[in-house]
């Protein structure tokens, strides 16, 4: 705040009182009268950048799911390259991982509630079950590729299997990066680095984490069960 | 942080939602019920998969894949609480996703690449 009383458009030099810098005084504005300029739609940033990414990262995705569904026959009707992950899928499976991942996000939901009660210690064991979940979702998903592999679905062997690791695969980055993201909130918890005060913290973690969710949710139906 | 809290108090309008999102979320109880009404979707889904009904098979499927997204998107990540520009950032990139998937069906189902090659799903060259 400035108490200088200035008119005009033009910064003039002001008398410095002995020993001081000299200073120079520009027209008042509005702003002048707060220590701290708000933000002009009085929501959280880090909140609405979490979901101006996600809104980006609803564009990769799409993308990415309309190469397969374009991309998943094209492959010769017979000989090498004919087999297609559709004929691979094991969809007890994969309805298991599934369910693994949205209980996962329930999880994520109960340690953002308790860290908003002040919940500590609930919070940080709801988040290690979160990341446990994820880490057995991408066990699932490597034993899936690896069982594709073994049966001669390369990544090379046609457009389509390139199409469908391309997605899944980028898929499970997006969950290994949010178990990197939970196992480091969980430590920073531990260390008292983010109280309840930063609780905002852990829902825009939470927000990324069940933003993976949705996406297998489309990628479940679409891609697994949609003959 | 740059939240609202931090403002001026004139500076926040009445109308304004933003931070007191965490007040209108459910309780640990209605979440859990909550991911029991997707465990049980998810159960109709792959019960559709493996006894299919028919012609509704893909439309059934479809329509509990976007009852669950929108019931993920608006309990687990609070959008049904949270102030509408979030929702709009949201839907403005799914918005655009599908268009992008309208082009991509538009460019390679229904039109053909110059050399005459065959673009359907079982190409002749």
């Amino acid at each position: 705040m400035t108490d200088t009383p200035t008119t005009g458009s033009t910064a003039a030099a002001v008398e410095p009182a002995e020993g001081d810098e000299p200073q120079i005084a520009y027209p008042r504005t509005e702003w002048d009268d707060y220590e701290i300029i708000p933000p002009t739609t009085s929501l959280s940033n880090e909140k609405l950048t979490m979901w101006t990414f996600l809104g980006s990262d609803c564009l990769l995705f799409g993308a990415l799911i309309s190469t397969y569904l374009l991309l998943r026959n094209r492959q010769p009707l017979s000989g090498e390259g004919s087999l297609k992950a559709a004929d691979l899928f094991d969809i007890p499976f994969t309805s298991v991982s599934s369910f693994v991942l949205l209980m996962s996000s329930l999880t994520m939901v109960l340690a953002v509630s308790a860290i908003a009660r002040g919940e500590m210690e609930r919070c940080k064991l709801w988040l290690l079950t979160t990341a446990a979940q994820g880490a057995v979702f991408i066990a699932g998903q490597v034993y899936e590729f690896t069982s594709f592999y073994r049966e001669g679905l390369g990544y090379t062997v046609s457009i389509s299997s390139s199409a469908f690791y391309t997605l899944t695969g980028f898929h499970g980055v997006h969950v290994s990066l949010g178990i990197i993201m939970l196992v480091t909130l969980w430590a920073m918890i531990n260390r008292g680095i983010i109280g309840p005060e930063r609780a905002e913290t852990v829902e825009i973690i939470g927000l990324y984490w069940h933003f993976v969710d949705i996406v297998w949710i489309v990628i479940f139906a679409v891609v697994y069960l949609i003959p | 942080m740059s939240t609202a809290t931090e403002a001026a108090p004139e500076e926040i309008h009445p109308s304004d939602e933003a931070h007191d999102d965490h007040d209108h979320g459910l309780s640990d109880w209605g979440y859990i019920k909550v991911a029991l009404l997707l465990a049980a979707l998810t159960a109709a889904e792959v019960l559709i998969y493996f006894a299919p009904p028919g012609p509704l098979e893909v439309p059934l499927l479809l329509i509990l894949m976007v009852v669950k997204f929108e019931i993920v998107v608006a309990y687990f990540m609070h959008l049904r609480f949270d102030n509408k520009l979030f929702t709009w950032m949201f839907v403005g990139g799914l918005v655009l996703a599908i268009a992008v998937y309208a082009a991509f069906a538009t460019s390679m189902v229904f039109w053909t690449d110059p050399a005459g090659c065959d673009v359907s799903p079982n190409p002749s060259c």
